[in-house]
């Protein structure tokens, strides 16, 4: 298992566009990507659960990567997170 | 005639007949299927119908609306294949044996009421998005035709409300105007009229009939108003709005993308004033070079304590990042005089213009100062920002500053806190920094003149004083003497020098500044090609010496 922790920058948090974009890239992976944010997780593969955290500008999200390629899902999902959001 | 009010999301005027735009409401029934998998079977194939539609639609949004814009209907794809929603459909066909519009509409509204209790104005919106999946997937279970306008010639569109699919799918050419009874400023719909040049107005009071329907109606999206059965005058009056609006869309389209440049090759900056980041679509639809003023008092006038480092960060970062890349001067707290703020506690003066204002307030109060200085640094990191400190009379004052500048910086530096070399430079609207503006020169990299006050100061004439607006000259000699000094130091010591103030879109004086090599002006972003056309159409070697003698 993968983890990392990533402050939200984007002024906007995670709105649907961004939500969006997370989706194509976790299903880059065929590992199990979680998205976590004040105890409350939701799968990254899906558009609706990243949305209902309502991740804003300034929280802390944490992305859990578990399963076969889950070193360059964090990687890859670490480096889409700064450039993105 | 009978005037309904509203707002209006995107300015233009529309003169026509009335469309009332129904939805198709679909009664959802419910009912018993035996073979509930072959009900999914149904859902699935509908789905990809769906799935067809929503790239047909996000094909013709990127053509008409722009990528941005059309991102909505790609999030609207991964929605209708979101694994919690199709789950949610297909666990309900399997145990409940319901149909499949059902099915949908009943997720459709549970997903709808999750985003609609969500503490969050944006995410409330998107209950709205959930909505627009769903119903397209019925309405492809059932085989409906989409709704179009049905009309021959352009129409008003009237509607309850517009989704975004809704606004995309309509044929532009037939549609002079979107009104809706809701809505928001900030939906989709509102954006994509913005876009795609069509007149909004939203949240119309007006209640949705038949008759209504082919009626004549006048929809000014300026104002938010909409005329129904227009009278004579209104409607003369109307038609002259609308003729005035299209020439200036039509300077618009002309002029957009071309560069300030004279019939004989010498050109200019024009740049765009603003006074909050809201301004910025305007500034850049107007196709601004760039920020040429951005006043940062709106951030002390709006608030009833002094705004934090982080508030005005984000905004200074916005408005960097909006403009990406382009030069944005933002100048520094200049309150006093004319603009008070309660919570600065600041005594009463006999003469607030000559009195304790501007970086006169900064440089006694260093803590407000170094806040806003903190907040400008760390934006720089996100866009190109020069910084401009206002009312400076002497060279001390600047070198004072800068002092201050550097320790902002080390500080920044000592916390990691990465930030780019701001461009430094200052107004000159007092005469004293025009009299040492050769001195000036040596410690700034440019001037920007701020012509409301010099000319004030210069004239000794108070611009609040009715009585004496006949003996206000803006175009008096000695403000333009001023001005053509300043230009001239500026210039010997190799840095740049703009004007600012409201002499800078004066277009009888357009010819003179470009004489004088002026490098740069900022006006107001409605201004910006009107402008850009006089500077286009003018000679300035043919007319250079004239202009100059008369300063003589």
């Amino acid at each position: 298992m993968k983890q990392f922790k990533y402050v939200i920058k984007d002024e906007q948090g995670i709105h649907a566009r961004p939500a969006g974009l997370l989706v194509k890239k976790a299903n880059e992976f065929s590992c199990k990507v979680t998205i976590g944010k004040d105890g409350k997780d939701a799968d990254a593969k899906r558009i609706f659960g990243i949305m209902g955290l309502a991740a804003k500008c300034g929280n802390e999200v944490t992305i859990t990567c578990d399963g076969e390629d889950e070193e360059a899902a964090a990687k890859g999902l670490e480096a889409f997170l700064k450039e993105n959001l | 005639m009978i005037v309904l009010n509203g707002k209006g999301v995107f300015g233009g005027v529309a003169i026509g007949k009335l469309s009332l735009y129904q939805k198709q409401q679909h009664q959802i029934k419910r009912y018993h299927v035996e073979d509930a998998d072959a009900e999914i079977a149904r859902f699935e194939e509908a789905k990809k119908g769906t799935l067809v539609q929503l790239q047909e639609l996000y094909n013709k949004a990127l053509k008409e609306v722009g990528e941005a814009n059309a991102a909505i209907f790609e999030v609207h794809q991964m929605m209708v294949e979101d694994l919690d929603y199709i789950e949610s459909i297909i666990n309900m066909i399997n145990t409940q044996n319901v149909n499949a519009e059902y099915a949908v509409a009943t997720t459709g509204d549970n997903f709808a009421e999750m985003f609609a209790s969500m503490d969050d104005a944006y995410m409330k919106e998107r209950s709205a998005d959930v909505k627009d999946i769903s119903e397209r997937i019925i309405s492809v279970l059932s085989n409906a035709t989409k709704s179009t306008v049905d009309s021959d010639e352009p129409v008003i569109i009237l509607a309850e409300d517009l989704a975004p699919s809704e606004t995309v799918q309509l044929d532009k050419d037939k549609v002079l105007a979107f009104v809706t009874k809701f809505g928001s400023s900030n939906s989709h719909t509102a954006i994509l009229a913005r876009t795609m040049n069509i007149p909004a107005l939203i949240s119309v009071d007006v209640d949705l009939t038949e008759e209504l329907n082919g009626r004549m109606a006048i929809a000014d999206g300026f104002t938010g108003t909409v005329y129904l059965d227009p009278d004579e005058e209104t409607l003369k009056k109307m038609q002259e709005k609308r003729a005035k609006d299209l020439e200036k869309k039509e300077l618009l389209l002309q002029l957009k993308g071309k560069e300030n440049v004279t019939l004989d090759g010498k050109s200019i900056n024009i740049y765009a004033n603003i006074g909050n980041v809201s301004d910025v679509a305007n500034v850049l639809q107007n196709d601004a070079g760039g920020v040429g003023l951005f006043r940062s008092e709106f951030l002390y006038l709006e608030t009833t304590d002094y705004p934090t480092e982080e508030e005005q960060f984000q905004s200074y970062k916005a408005v960097a990042e909006r403009m990406a890349g382009k030069k944005v001067i933002i100048r520094t707290l200049d309150i006093g005089a004319d603009k008070q703020v309660d919570y600065f506690n600041m005594d009463k003066e006999e003469n607030p213009a000559l009195g304790y204002r501007a970086i006169r307030i900064c440089l006694d109060r260093i803590d407000i100062f170094k806040t806003q200085l903190r907040a400008l640094y760390r934006a720089s990191a996100y866009g190109k920002i020069s910084i401009m400190f206002p009312m400076i009379i002497s060279v001390e004052e600047v070198r004072e500053i800068k002092k201050i500048v550097e320790e902002v910086k080390a500080e920044l530096r000592d916390l990691g806190i990465p930030f780019d070399d701001c461009e430094l430079g200052i107004m000159i609207e007092t005469p004293a920094a025009v009299m040492v503006s050769d001195l000036l020169a040596k410690e700034v990299e440019f001037f920007s003149i701020g012509t409301n006050d010099l000319t004030q100061y210069t004239l000794a004439i108070d611009r609040q004083n009715p009585k004496l607006d006949k003996i206000y000259n803006p175009h008096h000699t000695a403000v333009l003497r001023m001005i053509k000094m300043v230009a001239d130091n500026a210039h010997a010591n190799g840095i740049w020098m703009g004007i600012c103030g409201e002499l800078g879109a004066d277009l009888e004086l357009t010819e003179t500044f470009l004489a004088m090599g002026i490098d740069e002006l900022s006006v107001s972003p409605s201004l910006i090609l009107g402008l850009r056309k006089k500077v286009r159409e003018t000679n300035v070697d043919a007319v250079k010496d004239a202009l100059l003698d008369r300063l003589k």
